[in-house]
């Protein structure tokens, strides 16, 4: 019987935000292909490698029978940044990577993408039986906490917050028309954002007819000179204004104009510029709702601030799925003694039904079927309860304890161990 | 007997208004108690409503409390359709301590005991078609307040604004606006089955059938005016609130004054 599982250590040594500037992270930045390959080179000799290799983070979880093994593994492709590596073990490891997972680790508290990235890491990973089981429960507890608390519903960055606001007003994005002003990178995150919501760009004005084109072809839109604003404004529902223009683009009284035109539909606008696109008199218009830079990072700051709160309510939810890896892990010390015990009583089982075999050879085959299936009812139950409770005391030190009174008294063999 | 219903739904709802004040400080479990407070209290009213039924001889809520009692029976019925959704939770601020109020002065009208008028089937389906037109118009003023709040927000630039779910100004504005458009036509309803029992009474036109008219033609200029697109957002919302309140005053004195 093999003890495989019994002194598997768990080994984690990374580097995060938390402790490296970005200067530090990129020399030990893979892409997920590259981190696949990190963890095949490092997963010799029966070790157990996933490498987690993200733009705030690289972590190498380690599963070895040998903890220092385990350790100098992990830590091989953090050489040259060891200053800036933190190193965890056992249940604190687990914790981390649940913790990570639940994006209680991100620098937005509960952003959403590194569950993707764990499930990538660990597909691409080598994991055996011990990650394999780490990795599950923290996508199982990342999900978790997404469905249970609300530290993922709140926009956490400008562009998010413009689109959650344009739904306060539009509920439902989809068909909506947005009117881009400005074809920078700062106005395609936010077309983007829109029309992840189902938003549709019809326009991109910008004072560059070249870069207008440019973005309205991935977009989906059509290019529109800085003077033709005002003859499309009044068929949009949304105008998101990022331009480096040094004075307003679109005054009150071209959107007066075209809200006159509009016969009430609300105009959602943005202007995400400094010195601002959008006169700032257009709040005042009825019907308009004006948001800039100022307001919308108010607003950032406010949902940043509920996540805060969510993520305690989080926290104690991650802290329990370790507590049962934990669990997990420790009865994982009284398998082999289980095991052995299981086959010692199947052995006996069997031999005692060969010596019967004369005496059962009068039996019809459906009685000598009942026979086999009393016996092995019989022993099923007797050691249920011993089972269990090596399992129970596998959680505290006593599992040790008991695994050895167990091969004392039924006499199992050394090296079932 | 039929009393001791009134207080469980008082009590429900009681608690009701009280957890949506603080569902709309802190939203959470405030607003889940809330809505559990208005199911309870609504159901209650319901077996209240049931008790007077079946212990009265005739129509039981004719009376100015039984019409109240039925009337926030109605309304809070209405809310519960989409009370339940997390976003439409504070319209329940607009209606769950009104009805508290309500139903307190339906009680010490009266109007939660057993008895009533001997009317004729025409008048009682008369009566209840014009307390569930009003109820209707209350609830499409509730919708309306929430616009205004959340518009005033939205101006505002409010930073906490996404912390409390509100539905859309946009999908507020048309709720409101089909709601008042079926309560329009449960009121054109009940007025003319009143005028044919009116006429079949042999009476003319008095000044409780003037008055329900007169509200009839004020809800059809607004909703007119408002699926021409001449009325909308902030002033159609106004309209709608003050429409509410001037047919709630007219219609009571016309009817129990």
């Amino acid at each position: 019987m093999s003890g495989a599982h019994e002194s598997v250590h768990l080994a984690l040594v990374g580097t995060s935000h938390r402790l490296a500037p970005v200067e530090v992270r990129e020399q030990v930045a893979f892409d997920p292909e590259r981190a696949g390959e990190v963890a095949a080179g490092l997963a010799t000799g029966g070790a157990e490698v996933v490498c987690l290799s993200t733009c705030n983070r690289t972590e190498v979880y380690v599963a070895d029978p040998d903890a220092a093994t385990a350790e100098a593994r992990a830590s091989e492709i953090f050489a040259g940044v060891i200053p800036s590596v933190y190193r965890l073990a056992g249940e604190a490891a687990a914790l981390h990577l649940f913790r990570v997972a639940a994006g209680l680790d991100s620098m937005v508290p509960g952003e959403g993408e590194i569950l993707g990235q764990v499930r990538t890491a660990f597909e691409r990973g080598t994991p055996g039986a011990l990650l394999d089981r780490l990795f599950r429960q923290a996508l199982h507890a990342g999900k978790k906490v997404r469905a249970q608390t609300r530290i993922g519903e709140s926009p956490s960055s400008v562009s998010a917050a413009a689109a959650a606001l344009a739904q306060q007003v539009f509920g439902d994005l989809a068909g909506r028309r947005i009117l881009l002003v400005g074809a920078g990178k700062v106005s395609e995150l936010a077309a983007r954002n829109l029309l992840s919501r189902g938003a549709t760009i019809s326009f991109v004005a910008n004072r560059s007819a070249d870069r207008a084109a440019e973005l309205a072809e991935r977009l989906g839109a059509r290019p529109l000179p800085l003077d033709g604003i005002g003859a499309e404004l009044a068929a949009a529902d949304v105008v998101v204004a990022s331009t480096g223009a040094p004075g307003l683009v679109v005054d009150k009284d071209a959107v007066a104009r075209a809200q006159q035109e509009r016969r009430g539909r609300p105009l959602f606008l943005t202007d995400l510029a400094v010195p601002r696109d959008l006169d700032p008199a257009i709040n005042d218009l009825d019907g308009c709702f004006l948001y800039d830079i100022d307001d919308l990072e108010a607003v950032v700051a406010d949902t940043l601030a509920g996540r805060r709160r969510e993520a305690e309510r989080a926290e104690a939810m991650v802290a329990e799925e370790a507590r049962r890896f934990s669990a997990w892990h420790a009865s994982l010390g009284v398998v082999p003694a289980i095991a052995s015990l299981r086959a010692r009583a199947e052995e006996i089982r069997a031999a005692e039904l060969a010596r019967a075999e004369g005496r059962l050879e009068r039996l019809s085959e459906a009685d000598r079927r009942t026979v086999e299936a009393l016996t092995a009812q019989i022993v099923n139950k007797l050691l249920h309860l011993p089972t269990v409770r090596m399992k129970e005391a596998a959680v505290t030190a006593d599992g040790v304890l008991y695994a050895d009174a167990v091969r004392h008294l039924f006499g199992l063999a050394e090296d079932d161990r | 007997m039929v009393e001791a219903l009134f207080w469980p739904a008082l009590l429900a709802y009681g608690e009701a208004a009280l957890a949506l004040v603080g569902e709309a400080r802190r939203p959470g479990w405030p607003g889940r108690a809330a809505i559990w407070g208005v199911r309870i209290g609504w159901l209650a009213q319901t077996g209240l409503l049931v008790a007077q039924a079946v212990g009265s001889d005739g129509f039981a809520w004719s009376s100015r409390g039984g019409a109240l009692n039925l009337f926030v029976w109605l309304v809070v019925g209405a809310y519960l359709i989409w009370g339940c959704r997390p976003g439409f939770r504070l319209v329940g601020l607009a209606v769950v301590p009104p009805a508290v109020l309500l139903l307190g002065v339906a009680y010490a009208d009266g109007g939660v005991r057993a008895g009533g008028d001997s009317l004729g089937a025409l008048l009682a389906l008369h009566v209840a078609l014009m307390l569930a037109a009003l109820a209707g118009f209350a609830l499409a003023a509730a919708l309306a307040a929430l616009y205004l709040w959340h518009e005033r927000r939205l101006k505002r630039h409010e930073s906490a604004i996404l912390r409390v779910p509100v539905p859309a100004l946009d999908v507020l504005e048309r709720l409101s606006a089909r709601t008042l458009a079926a309560s329009l036509a449960a009121l054109a309803a009940g007025i003319a089955i009143g005028l044919v029992d009116l006429a079949r009474e042999g009476g003319g036109v008095d000044i409780a059938m003037a008055a329900t008219i007169a509200a009839l033609a004020v809800y059809a200029t607004l909703a007119g005016l408002e699926r021409a697109g001449r009325l909308y957002g902030r002033r159609a919302a106004r309209s709608t609130i003050a429409a509410f309140t001037l047919a709630l005053l007219t219609l009571a004195l016309a009817h129990f004054a």
